[in-house]
Parts: C-alpha cells; sequence; structure tokens
C-alpha cells in the first residue's frame, strides 16, 4: 500500500470513497507519523483517541453510504481554535489547561461534514509572530533545510504548526488564522499552500481573539484544490459572530481547471522593494508569465499606500489586542498569580502569564489608545487604512480581477535569527501580506519555486472581496506549472 | 514621538502588567523603536479621510432580545483557578 501520508487531501477522499481503505487506516498513518515527527514540535496535543474514535464513526457511516464532504479525512487544528473539552491555549501560559466549553464555529463545520481530529498544533502565542518563536511551548521546526545544511529553520507564523504539519505529512489539512499574513507567510515557508479568505466569510466564533477587525480563518493545505475543499466547509454564515457574511457559500472546488483567459492580473509596482533578493524578483516574473501563458493579461498598477499598510498594522492590531487581551486577569480562567491585592493580582498573573512579544504588543496598544495619543495613532492609522483600502477598490474598479505580488520577502530564516533588539526586522516579513488584511480582501499564497539553496518560496494572489473562486483557478494555474514541493524527511 | 522610562511604567501599569525595574530600558527600546517605525504615517495627507470602522460593509445585526442561553454554571466555573458555590473568587476589593 501506498503511504497513506503522502496523499492530498483530494486523494484520500477518492480512496475512501473507492474503499481502498477505511478512515481508521488513514488516521493511523497520520497518528504514527506524529509520533515519528515529534522533534519538529508540530503538535501541541496529540488526541489520538479521539481521532480512532472519529475514524471509527466516519467508517461506520462509509459503510452505511453516508458521510459528509470531509468525512474520514484526518486534520490538525490550529491551538487558536477552541475545541470543546480538548486543551485550547493560544499557546500562551496565561491559558494554562484552559478547556473550552464550547466547540468554535469553524471547527464544529468540519466535525459536521465528517472530518477527523487529530490534535492541536503549534503557533506563536496568541497568534503574534512570524515565525512560531513565541510560543510558550517553544518553536517549531520547519521540515525543510537548506542543501547541505542541518541548521534548524523557522516554519513562519503564526500558523508554523500547521505549515510545518502539513508540509511534512502529519495532516491531510490544517486550520490556521491569519491577522498579518499568519496563513500566508507560513505557507510561503514550508511550500503549501494557504488561502486567507475575505474578512467575514470565516465565523470568528470560538478562535482566541487577537485583532477583531484583521484576523480572519482560513486552510493551510498541499494543493489549491485541498485548500478550495476545506474552505467549503469552513466558511458560512454565523449568527453568533456579527461580522460573519450572510452569503452563500459556492462550491470552491469547481473553480480547479476555470479558465482564467482574458482575466486581467495586476502587478502593483510599490512591491517591487529595494533590495528585494534576485531570486524573489525572477519568481515573481515567472509567476506572471505563467498567467500570461494560460491567458491572462499583465497590467502595471498602483496601490501607493502599500508602504503604510505596516506601520498602519503596528497600531491597529496592538490596539484592538490590548482591548481584547484585558479579559486575561487570573480570575475566570487560566493562570492566577497572587498579589497583595486585586490590581497586583492582575499585574502579576499578566506579567508571568505572557511571553515578551505579547506584552510588548499590548503595551504599544494601551499607548496608542491612551488619552492625549489617540487621534495622533489610533485615528490616524484608521483613515490610513480606509486609504489602503481604496487603492485596491481603485485598481478592481479598473477592471482588475487578482493583483500577484510575491508572498514574502525572503525564504525561510534560521530559528533566533530574527528575535534580536529591533521588532521591527520580524516584523518585516509580512509586509508583503499584511495590506491584505487591512483591506479585509481575500489572498492566497501558492509555492512557485525555490531559492538558491533549495527552500521553497511563494507567490500571493489577492483577489476581489468574495471571489475567492477566482483565486483557487489562477492558484491552480501556478500550480500546475511550477509543480509541487515536498521536503525531504530528515526528522 | 518616544517614551521615557516614566512612561514605559506608567502604560505597563495601564497595562495591568507588573515591570521589573530592570526591564524598563529594554522595554523603554524596543517601544521606541515601533513608535519610530510607525512615525512615517505622519507624512500621509488625511485631509477629508473618513476612519475605518469596518473592513467589510455590513449592517449591525441585532438578534431577537430574548434568552437563549443559561443554566450553565458549572461550565462557566469549571477553568476559573479559584472558585466558590459558582462564584468567582478575587482578593479583597472592599474593605
Amino acid at each position: 500500500m501506498t503511504d497513506l501520508t503522502s496523499l492530498t487531501l483530494a486523494e484520500a477522499r477518492d480512496g475512501l470513497a473507492k474503499k481502498s481503505f477505511t478512515s481508521l487506516e488513514l488516521t493511523d498513518a497520520h497518528l504514527a507519523a506524529m509520533e515519528r515527527a515529534r522533534a519538529l514540535n508540530a503538535y501541541v496535543l496529540e488526541t489520538p483517541e479521539r481521532a480512532r474514535a472519529m475514524a471509527s464513526e466516519a467508517d461506520a457511516r462509509i459503510a452505511k453510504g453516508e458521510g459528509g464532504r470531509l468525512n474520514g479525512l484526518p486534520l490538525g487544528i490550529k491551538d487558536l481554535f477552541a475545541t470543546e473539552g480538548v486543551r485550547t491555549t493560544a499557546c500562551s501560559k496565561i491559558l494554562g489547561d484552559f478547556k473550552p466549553p464550547y466547540e468554535s464555529t469553524v471547527t464544529s463545520q468540519l466535525w459536521r461534514d465528517g472530518a477527523v481530529m487529530l490534535g492541536k498544533l503549534n503557533n506563536d502565542e496568541f497568534a503574534m509572530g512570524s515565525s512560531n518563536e513565541t510560543s510558550c511551548f517553544g518553536p517549531v521546526i520547519n521540515p525543510w533545510r537548506r542543501a547541505g545544511s542541518d541548521t534548524k529553520l523557522v516554519p513562519g507564523g503564526s500558523s508554523g504548526g500547521s505549515a510545518s504539519a502539513v508540509a511534512a505529512g502529519l495532516c491531510l489539512g490544517a486550520t490556521a488564522t491569519d491577522t498579518g499574513g499568519s496563513i500566508r507567510q507560513p505557507a510561503a515557508f514550508t511550500g503549501t499552500v494557504g488561502i486567507k479568505p475575505t474578512y467575514g466569510r470565516c465565523s470568528r466564533w470560538g478562535i482566541v481573539a487577537f485583532a477583531s477587525s484583521l484576523d480572519q480563518a482560513g486552510p493551510i493545505a498541499r494543493t489549491v484544490r485541498d485548500t478550495a475543499i476545506l474552505m467549503r466547509s469552513m466558511a458560512g454564515h454565523d449568527p453568533k459572530d456579527t461580522t460573519s457574511v450572510d452569503r452563500p457559500v459556492p462550491d470552491y472546488e469547481a473553480a480547479i481547471g476555470k479558465s482564467v483567459k482574458g482575466m486581467k492580473i495586476g502587478i502593483p509596482r510599490e512591491y517591487r522593494l529595494d533590495g528585494m533578493p534576485a531570486e524573489i524578483e525572477k519568481l515573481w516574473a515567472q509567476g506572471a508569465d505563467w498567467l500570461k501563458a494560460a491567458g491572462a493579461e499583465l497590467v502595471e498598477v498602483s496601490l501607493p499606500h502599500t508602504k503604510y499598510a505596516l506601520p498602519a498594522y503596528y497600531i491597529v492590531a496592538p490596539a484592538e489586542a490590548s482591548s481584547n487581551l484585558a479579559r486575561y486577569d487570573g480570575v475566570r480562567y487560566g493562570m492566577r498569580v497572587e498579589g497583595r491585592n486585586i490590581v497586583e493580582m492582575y499585574e502579576n498573573t499578566r506579567a508571568k502569564g505572557f511571553g515578551a512579544e505579547v506584552r510588548r504588543r499590548i503595551m504599544i496598544g494601551t499607548y496608542v489608545l491612551s488619552a492625549g495619543y489617540y487621534d495622533a495613532y489610533y485615528l490616524r492609522a484608521q483613515k490610513v487604512r480606509t486609504l489602503i483600502k481604496k487603492d485596491f477598490e481603485d485598481c478592481y474598479a479598473a477592471g482588475i480581477n487578482a493583483i500577484l505580488t510575491p508572498a514574502t520577502p525572503s525564504a525561510a530564516f534560521g530559528i533566533g535569527e530574527k528575535t534580536g533588539a529591533d521588532p521591527i526586522e520580524m516584523y518585516l516579513n509580512d509586509i508583503f501580506t499584511v495590506t491584505v488584511n487591512m483591506a479585509g480582501l481575500p489572498g492566497i499564497a501558492v509555492p512557485a519555486g525555490k531559492d538558491a539553496q533549495g527552500l521553497p518560496l511563494g507567490l500571493q494572489l489577492i483577489g476581489r472581496p468574495f471571489d475567492e473562486e477566482t483565486l483557487v483557478s489562477l492558484g491552480e494555474v501556478i500550480e500546475q506549472a511550477a509543480g509541487r514541493f515536498t521536503p525531504e524527511r530528515w526528522w | 514621538m518616544s517614551v521615557d522610562a516614566t512612561t514605559v511604567r506608567r502604560i505597563a501599569h495601564l497595562a495591568r502588567i507588573a515591570v521589573d525595574d530592570a526591564e524598563v530600558p529594554a522595554l523603554q527600546g524596543e517601544l521606541n523603536a515601533i513608535l519610530a517605525f510607525v512615525e512615517q504615517l505622519q507624512e500621509v495627507n488625511v485631509d477629508g479621510v473618513e476612519p475605518m470602522t469596518s473592513v467589510t460593509p455590513m449592517e449591525m445585526k441585532k438578534r431577537a432580545d430574548v434568552v437563549n442561553d443559561g443554566e450553565i454554571a458549572d461550565k462557566i466555573v469549571a477553568n476559573a483557578p479559584v472558585t466558590e458555590d459558582h462564584f468567582f473568587l478575587v482578593p479583597k476589593v472592599v474593605e
């Protein structure tokens, strides 16, 4: 029998339908792979008993000729999603041993459609990071290594566990979340595909909040088709999230193989940064050529406020985070560190419970919202955000169907390489992805090539609001041309 | 704009995060690096621009004003560090 962990999600789905193997066999193969890959630190909690029980139920449904779209397919869940009765920590000490008494809407929809949960995946603490190094469970290791080197590389973040697990064959697909690039950047660093849907497409209910006006859930998987399959189950209206949009969920998979002939693809000149590595430039030009060969028309466009997206993000996101994270007070859940009075108890709990990056962002957020600074920082950043969104609206109004950019300014870097005294160095990782969150748009990262050291590089496509289908069609063109990227097993 | 050590301590207190004196210089440096980075927003002309309040145009949804939950006190206190009879316990606040 072929190695069941090397199948794509679509292949596994078809294999189950043809009864080539059972969900229990598929699940056991993944549980065994997870055990062998503990050195990657992708999972912070393995749930083998639950996985086997869910797989057996899925097999019983298959025997009866029943089962939903994801029936029997084993998935990994980012530890930011609340899973009923299963420890959910956002990879922060402050949540301790928190076991949610409820299930997030997105994961409940996966289980509704028959998927199997393998466990909870590592991420940057409260999703704040671009390398998965801020997790209280320690960093995730990228299954990719530079040619001829055993230096440990980061998988990107914050959905580093999701990306690493998908790349290493430790699940068929994974849930992830994206506030400034947390799906697309790790996908690019690991040779996997990630979609950040339009804001409002997936319910945020039951997902640990970071910055509510930017957070959006989406899938990471090994192919564009697999992400399309997962999207259909994850998306949908939820009355429990007032920002969730009430519109029908399309069959994203049907967009695979659809012609892109005549589509206008924007190439934004502001994304051509000074000092951008030549191989990223080359990859970008190559991607444009592939789309052109498929019949698309390439158009140079301008998004004049691009350079202000990252600084505006580092006001808006910490401001929202400082408010969202006020709930961790040592009273209702998680850890408590005693003090002489209640304020000291709060202060001690939050000092001990939050890691350095989270404390830093809460403090920046507190500062920009404080009396006397609100207008200069927060209000101005929200105005700049309006301008960033308008840049995209102008492009789309001129007939552009989607925009092609690099996904990241570099390939994966080494652990500890960007954790120096200047936090900005790490923040710059999200320079190409953060605009998309600021404008609430959908974006996809697709692996498109390798750098000189043999590490995967990704391209990003940015779409019109709620037009994830076009991204799927275009992403498929890139995937067909570039091929798939699988790391060699060393773990 | 930049912050001094006193401001760092004030922000930390507003954020309810205890900060050791020894931590202040490093925090001050990091916060100032971020504030220097966001300073470039000052060069953008935002005259007459509305601040963004909702990234996707949508009406605020309202649900019917009815009880749709409840009788789950056990679940609500299940994760709390200190409880008694379905109450969260905190240090004494009123003498």
